[in-house]
């Protein structure tokens, strides 16, 4: 038998295989990409260099923000060897259960590629980890920083750092998940300044995570860039001061140097500790704050819209004497019947006027600044354009319109001018009997206490202010931010001021002022209280003033809510933190006292007209944790 | 003709040399067996041809020996008693086998017209088997399976070819059948549900029985009780074959040999698991792309990725270093080889060097196919050397016999008469 014929099964065979072989090679090595992708991910690895984010200073170089180091504990799953869950979840303090859960995650994440499996954990903590870490195979520490807040002041100016939002990721480029972003205040507003800018290194490394080298000789690195650091105008004694007068109140104070508009301080009550939204703890504590009645995370100095009540009358002489519709001795009854008053003397002057606050002297300012017989065929069409110029006039005060000011979510208050009457009446519908209510600072009329704060620098100065502002300066302590040098001048000439100033220092020093409370040996006051009306409980008190009189270095808002007059809490919280300022002392202690004992947050409860939920009685504030 | 194999041998070798250059530790001792394979094939070639014939059966009892010593005295490396050392240097009988083997067969062959009785096929089974169960025990699945090429040598001696069919249909049926292991079915018109293996004997069923009326209208009537019977016992075998193999697949193999099949099937799918080594050398290979990363440029086998990479899965640093262009090479090369053997095998006059080609071939062709395909995913992981590439002096000094003899051989062509 001849078998000659079956050699070429045999070759057929191999030749088969080699063509299957060739064209599997040719596949998977030129056609699919899929191979090369993998490859990269297993051997390439980018090392990213978080620079570390700019401090925050006061104005005499004390820290406000710094960093402080945490550590990550990590795992490479392909490197763990079998060990002692249960005393590595105690060395670490994780639940057993919960540290199991997480090293399925991690294992599904990656084998080569390591997990956090503990975050955040404090540097005393990790001194004692680390000593057993070895124990550990596969297992490492990495650190990263903190934010930290040595005076644990001003929470709300400063905000806090979380973790960037998908939607964030989704919108800018430069973030990744797991990324953390300043959230409100300075670190919102300076988050590219302060974050600097993260560097990449391209390594590559072998299959038990050593690193072998660099990708390409570095072609594709890239350097960090160091944040810059922030130099602030805050006071942190005065801020200090500031929140615990405020304790158990709620309100605001905002306090300018009127000579450049840098903040000295911004105080928003009931406030928190900022190390409360540091770290670990900062989600939970995050949901407590923000379910607490109190609302601690509310920024009143900047986002509170109130009426601004009688202080309105200040900025309602200086333009009506600049137009000249009344004159410095320009008097006018006090007619109970046009709007209420309380009982004083008749006004004589402007400077009496507002010494008693007197209401329908106003009502008869306003009608004059609007009804200047501009259109004699109708009288609609007269109060448009008289309120036109008043409006423009208004709004060279800073009201009405958002400040241009460094922090995030500011409001804009109300100056309400024609258009703003058109679409509320419609056009010609409306005139000065519709309006009246503005010529005594309610009705439409809003205002934040930041614009507060603002009008009495320009009180202080005669007609102009620089922007307020919060940094002076950005990475070099010595210079000034550019577009903070710009000065704004108020379409009121400026010896109008003297009158203003006069009847303000009479609020404070005069008797029958309703600021008595706020004298200080030796230095003078200007002040001007204020009630900000509250449909739903006692009227919020304000109070504004300026020191000294004769050359001014600090001018202030401070409101006090549910308190009734301006000043009985707010004008004395006002000249302690100027003797603060002025003198660097208290030497009043027991109206310190008086003060740092009321609790108006409690009395409230007395005061309220509408119905409050029982959530006041779950007010879970002990349940914060501390980091 | 001898130059022509020092080219092909040569050229064999000189990317054994560069693939492994990295490796300095095992580079100093491939050099070391490079040297010795180098003399012995240089001895080997002084031989005079009937040396091989005369001595084959010596050697083939040399090896068992060696084979069943192993086994008491060797020295165990990942499991298997394989090795015995000497210093640093270890040997592994079990590459021997394949050359006393192949001597054996040929010699016993040789002596043959053709393989057509059961005798002597009983024989030159037994003679494939010996070797094949002491190897077995050590155990070591891989370096056993090699003699498998055997087969491809009986049936060009005159095996019937409806056996190789046999056995490809059988493994046709083995693959699809496990396969479907996991999966079930629903029985059409019941509620009951029939799992993967029952559900392919139902289809046979209903395949024998179409089988069987088709037979009964279309064959001619003194013809169809012998059909009838082919039927009856195609299905019953079939049935017991899927059974046994079951049964052989559960209670015989060991847990990672039946992970490695399965994941081959693509029924199981863990990358980082139990896939592990047969992803990483597809990645290492694919990442290679047309014409490489460039010598000792591959990251992916430079970094220890791919497991047993300087033995086993050595052609993945062909593949990641020198692309498409040197894995192409690399298998042209081979294919060249084989083919080049088997036209040897065609014009020796020695049925003696005519079969030893042959032989010779067919493992050069079976290590080809096996250590490639499981590299680039087409076959089971099996551990076998990729010849003259991997790193391992057992295996180079054994291929290297191999071929030495064959060229002798060859060189003797004109003299032999016989
Ligand atoms: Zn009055």
């Amino acid at each position: 038998m001849n078998f000659e014929g079956r050699k070429y099964v045999l070759i057929a065979a191999v030749l088969a295989i080699a063509f299957i072989f060739i064209l599997r090679l040719f596949w998977i090595q030129v056609v699919d990409d899929k191979w090369k992708a993998s490859a990269a991910s297993m051997a390439e690895r980018k090392i990213t260099d978080y620079p570390a984010r700019g401090f925050i200073y006061d104005r005499k170089g004390r820290l406000l923000v710094a960093n402080t180091p945490v550590y990550d504990i990590m795992m490479v799953p392909r490197e763990v060897k079998a060990f002692d869950t249960t005393a590595f979840a105690q060395l670490i303090s994780v639940p057993l259960p919960e540290l199991r859960q997480r090293m399925i995650d991690a294992r599904k994440y990656s084998l080569y590629k390591p997990s956090v499996i503990e975050k955040q954990i404090p540097a005393g903590q990790y001194a004692a980890i680390s000593v057993h870490l070895h124990k550990y195979p596969g297992f490492y520490g990495q650190s990263r920083t903190l934010r930290t807040y040595p005076p644990r002041v001003a929470a709300h100016l400063l905000g806090y750092l979380s973790e960037v939002s998908p939607a964030k990721v989704a919108a800018d480029p430069y973030y990744k998940s797991g990324d953390v972003v300043g959230v409100g205040g300075l670190e919102q507003y300076y988050e590219e300044v302060l974050r600097g800018r993260r560097g990449s290194r391209y390594v590559l490394v072998d299959v038990h995570n050593n690193i072998k080298g660099s990708f390409k000789e570095g072609r594709y690195d890239t350097l960090a860039v160091e944040g810059k650091d922030l130099f602030t105008g805050i006071d942190i004694d005065m801020q200090r001061l500031g929140e615990q007068l405020m304790q158990n109140k709620k309100g605001s104070i905002v306090a300018l140097d009127p000579r450049t508009g840098e903040v000295l301080c911004l105080v928003s009550s009931p406030t928190y500790d900022p190390e409360l939204l540091v770290g670990r703890v900062r989600n939970t504590n995050y949901g407590i704050l923000q379910n607490d009645p109190i609302k601690p995370l509310f920024d009143r100095a900047l986002q509170a819209q109130y009426p601004p009540g009688s202080i309105f009358k200040i900025a309602q002489s200086l333009i009506a004497l600049d137009e000249g519709v009344i004159k410095v001795n320009t008097s006018f009854p006090c007619n109970k019947s046009l709007v209420g008053c309380h009982n004083h003397p008749t006004a004589a002057s402007i400077e009496q006027a507002i010494q008693f606050s007197c209401n329908p002297y106003y009502y008869r300012v306003f009608e004059r600044m609007v009804e200047q017989n501009l259109d004699k065929k109708s009288r609609f069409r007269d109060a448009a354009l008289g309120l036109a110029e008043w409006e423009r006039r208004m709004k060279s005060f800073g009201l009405g319109e958002k400040p241009r000011m460094d922090l995030p979510s500011l409001k804009g208050g109300n100056i309400p001018g024609p258009a703003y009457y058109d679409r509320k009446y419609g056009k010609e519908r409306w005139a000065f009997s519709t309006i009246y209510s503005a010529s005594i600072g309610q009705g439409e009329v809003l205002t934040v206490p930041i614009q507060m704060a603002n009008l009495a620098a320009i009180f202080a100065n005669k007609g102009w202010y620089y922007d307020p502002h919060v940094v002076r300066a950005v990475g070099e302590a010595d210079s000034v931010q550019e577009r903070y040098k710009e000065k704004h001048l108020v379409e009121v000439a400026p010896h109008w001021f003297d009158h203003i100033q006069e009847g303000m220092r009479r609020v404070v020093h005069e008797a029958g002022g309703t600021a008595r409370r706020a004298r200080i040996e030796g230095i003078t006051v200007c002040g001007k209280t204020g009630t900000a009306e509250n449909p739903h409980g006692e009227d919020h008190a304000v109070f504004v003033c300026f020191a000294p009189m004769e050359a001014p270095q600090i001018a202030m808002a401070v409101y006090v809510e549910n308190s009734g007059a301006g000043g009985r809490w707010a004008a004395p919280i006002a000249s302690l933190l100027i003797e603060q300022y002025l003198t660097d002392t208290i030497k009043r202690p027991e109206v310190m006292k008086e003060l740092l004992d009321a609790d108006l947050i409690a009395r409230e409860k007395f005061f309220v007209k509408k119905p409050r939920s029982h959530a006041a009685d779950e007010c879970p504030r002990e349940r914060l944790r501390q980091f | 003709m001898f130059m022509g194999w020092a080219n092909i041998y040569s050229a064999a070798y000189d990317p054994d040399h560069a693939s492994i250059f990295d490796q300095s530790k095992e580079y100093g001792k491939q050099a070391v067996w490079m040297g010795i394979s180098l003399t012995l094939g240089g001895a080997i070639l002084l031989v005079r041809g009937h040396i091989f014939r005369d001595w084959a059966n010596g050697v083939y009892a040399f090896v068992l020996l060696l084979l069943a010593l192993v086994l008491v005295i060797g020295k165990e490396v990942n499991g298997a008693k394989a090795w015995f050392g000497v210093g640093s240097f270890g040997i592994q009988p079990a590459e021997f086998a394949k050359y006393a083997t192949a001597l054996a067969l040929t010699r016993y062959l040789s002596g043959l017209k053709a393989l057509i009785d059961f005798r002597s096929r009983a024989i030159s089974t037994a003679i494939i088997l010996a070797p094949v169960a002491l190897i077995m025990l050590q155990p070591d699945t891989g370096t056993a399976l090699v003699s498998g090429a055997f087969i491809l040598v009986l049936y060009r001696e005159g095996l019937s070819g409806n056996i190789l069919l046999l056995g490809i249909l059988a493994a046709f049926l083995a693959i699809l059948s496990l396969i479907l292991k996991e999966s079930f079915f629903d029985l059409p018109f019941t509620d009951k549900q029939l799992s993967g293996p029952m559900f392919l004997l139902f289809i046979i069923a209903i395949i024998g029985a179409l089988a069987w009326f088709a037979v009964r209208n279309l064959v001619v009537k003194r013809m169809r009780r012998r059909f009838h019977a082919y039927i009856v016992i195609g299905v019953i075998a079939s049935a017991g074959f899927i059974g046994s193999l079951d049964y052989a697949f559960e209670k015989v193999l060991a847990q990672h040999q039946r992970d490695r099949i399965l994941v081959m099937l693509g029924q199981m799918d863990d990358p980082q698991g139990i896939g592990y080594n047969v992803k990483q050398s597809q990645t290492a290979i694919g990442s290679g792309g047309f014409s490489g990363k460039g010598y000792l440029d591959g990251t992916h086998t430079k970094f220890k990725y791919v497991p047993m990479q300087s033995t086993d899965f050595i052609f993945c640093t062909v593949g990641e270093e020198w692309g498409f262009l040197g894995t192409a090479f690399v298998v042209v090369l081979f294919t060249v080889l084989i083919l080049r053997i088997i036209q040897i095998s065609d014009r020796q006059r020695s049925r003696f060097t005519r079969i030893y080609a042959y032989c010779v071939a067919s493992i050069f062709f079976l290590h080809l196919t096996i250590n490639v395909g499981m590299a680039i995913g087409l076959a089971p992981v099996i551990g076998i050397p990729l010849p003259f590439f991997s790193y391992g002096g057992s295996s180079m000094i054994g291929f290297t016999l191999l071929l030495g003899t064959l060229v002798r051989l060859d060189a003797e062509r004109l003299s032999q008469l016989r």
